[in-house]
């Protein structure tokens, strides 16, 4: 586990964030540039050094400004991932990813160099140099590199950004990989919905330097009053369901989230994993009865408990269906059906409709 | 093949001597004081800026005055390391390696500074959190990092060293097989009515002496590149 409450101040701008990460599982700090998220990175690696700091990880006081403690970098066994690679460029990619276990003069056993070079596509690349890679497999290195310098938890300061739309889907499952396979605490900061969608468990949106939103993903992310700080966020609700039941003989699968039961499409998923699924909020229909004959397979009652109209003509309405779902329908049919607040309905969402954006 | 004199290979051989000497001597302070104008904020740094730099706009002889009178026999630094170890500085082959060296020492801190300043300190804070402390992260990383601008640095000195003459005959004076460099001998052979060949035959060493030290560095520096990673 890593924990820290910290604030930092440069001038006018004051950092001040506090947040816990469990093992194995992967924290977003999402916001704006500017907002403060590298560096949050920067006085957890003890890079920098804030005004007011306390650092744990696991049983370990990384820094602590009331006893004025703070370890330097090399002693934290932090790996941080820059955005820029920040490959050494002198050196071969192999005497990149042994720098650190050479640094810490860790045993050969102790760093598991053939699983790492595995895991990330590396064993091509050994024995070339950094400046002869392109910028997917220089991100690549450098996640390695941090996985071998005997780093007990993981600091990813927007390792994709500055890669361009292929580069960025060629990185992206490798980190998903990573995710999934190691038990390290993950803090993972990024500008982009997709990666957060993709790779966190938890979040915290920071806005100038203070945070304005934390909690778990789905309802961070459904929560009206936060939307406004996460652009590039459709009109969509985040579920994280539960897989409860699989029929093979028709690709379909029936998971849960709290009160609210949903099929989809599925292959490859384990019985009692957690899936995290989007409901575009256009692709939800609702009826006034039960409707008959329908090919849509999720008919879920619920409750209208708000809708408004936009000046495009749309209406958005909030449903509970168990859990909060958002949907857009046209002005026309709102005023058709006679929708009003408090009214049961009945909403229509197709399984193959149900977006799987992590397994 | 040319055959060299006994007189001219004497120049030659101490003029090569005394460059090595001079490049040797000042290395490792010219990074300490590159490190140091570079990377360290403090009270004076451009007191010793200016100090590194002074020989770079003061006239040579002036410098090689000023060497006299702390290094000479009555001298400051001189008295003393003659009275008591009885080592002697002025008018012997040492002497034109610190007038040299002297004089050189800002070419080479110069060029070793640029290449520590072009260093992206990110990669040093890299190495660090990869569990280098900082003596390593400058051995392992910033230091091979420099080595384009050490080389260049090692390659002005040497050339300005072999090009030393004022400062030189002003300390140690002009003492054939002591201090008698390529230029000292080159003006000894002028001072003589009819010595415009040998003063020929000594700038054509000198010359060829240049090109082989810019070669040398040109095939290094290239090595080098290929070794950073960047196009040659």
């Amino acid at each position: 586990m890593l924990s820290w409450d910290v604030e930092k101040r440069f001038g006018d701008f004051a950092l001040v964030a506090k947040g816990t990460v469990a093992a194995g599982g992967v924290h977003a700090v999402f916001g704006p540039s500017g907002s403060g998220k590298s560096t949050l990175l920067n006085l957890l690696a003890g890079l920098l050094k804030g005004e007011r700091q306390s650092i744990r990880l696991g049983q370990r006081w990384l820094a602590d400004s009331g006893r004025r403690l703070h370890l330097p970098p090399e002693a934290r066994a932090l790996g941080l991932i820059f955005q820029d690679g920040r490959l050494f460029p002198h050196l071969s990619v192999r005497r990149n990813l042994t720098y650190g276990a050479r640094m810490r003069r860790l045993a050969p056993a102790a760093t598991p160099f053939d699983e790492v070079a595995g895991l990330l596509g590396l064993a091509p690349l050994l024995e070339r140099r950094p400046g002869d890679l392109s910028g997917g497999e220089r991100q690549r290195v450098a996640i390695g590199r941090a996985l071998l310098s005997g780093a007990a938890a993981l600091l990813l300061d927007e390792p994709l950004a500055s890669l361009d739309q292929p580069r960025r889907a060629e990185v992206l499952p490798y980190l998903d990989r990573l995710r999934a396979t190691n038990d390290m605490p993950m803090v993972y900061v990024t500008h982009a919905v997709d990666e957060v969608l993709r790779l966190a468990d938890t979040i915290t949106v920071l806005d100038q330097g203070k945070a304005v939103a934390e909690g778990g993903v789905a309802e961070v992310l459904n929560a009206p009053a936060t939307r406004r700080f996460v652009p590039g966020l459709a009109e969509e609700t985040v579920i994280d369901a539960q897989v409860r039941e699989i029929d093979r003989v028709n690709g379909l699968v029936r998971a849960r989230a709290g009160a609210m039961a949903l099929a989809l499409m599925g292959s490859g998923l384990a019985l009692g994993s957690t899936v995290r699924l989007r409901l575009a909020a256009r692709d939800i229909a609702v009826a006034t009865e039960p409707p008959r004959n329908t090919s849509v397979v999720n008919i879920l009652p619920g409750v209208l408990t708000a809708l408004e109209r936009d000046t495009e003509g749309r209406v958005h309405l909030d449903l509970d269906l168990g859990l909060p779902v958002r949907a857009i329908i046209t002005a026309s049919s709102a005023a058709r059906l006679a929708l009003a607040p408090g009214q049961p309905i009945h909403a229509m969402i197709k399984a193959i409709a149900v977006d799987r954006v992590r397994a | 093949m040319i055959q060299l004199t006994p007189l001219e290979q004497e120049a030659l051989w101490l003029s090569l001597q005394v460059a090595f000497w001079c490049v040797a001597v000042s290395l490792v302070p010219g990074v300490v004081v590159a490190w140091v104008l570079a990377r360290l904020r403090f009270p004076g740094r451009t007191l010793l800026d200016g100090i590194v730099h002074l020989p770079l706009v003061l006239p040579p002889v002036v410098i090689g005055y000023l060497l006299l009178v702390v290094f000479g026999r009555q001298g400051l630094i001189g008295g003393p390391l003659y009275d008591w170890f009885g080592i002697s500085i002025a008018f012997t082959w040492r002497g034109a390696v610190i007038a040299s060296a002297v004089v050189a020492f800002p070419l080479l801190v110069r060029a070793i500074r640029l290449s520590l300043e072009a260093v992206d300190r990110g990669l040093e804070s890299a190495a660090r959190t990869l569990g280098a402390r900082p003596w390593r992260v400058f051995l392992t990383i910033t230091l091979p990092l420099m080595a384009p601008g050490i080389l260049t640095g090692v390659i002005l000195a040497f050339a300005r060293s072999l090009g030393e003459f004022g400062a030189t005959i002003t300390f140690v004076s002009n003492i054939p097989g002591e201090t008698r460099t390529l230029p000292l001998a080159l003006y000894s052979v002028l001072q003589r009515p009819g010595g415009d060949e040998a003063a020929i035959r000594l700038a054509i060493i000198s010359i060829v002496v240049a090109i082989a030290a810019l070669a040398a560095s040109e095939l290094l520096a290239r090595r080098l590149r290929r070794r950073l990673g960047s196009a040659p």
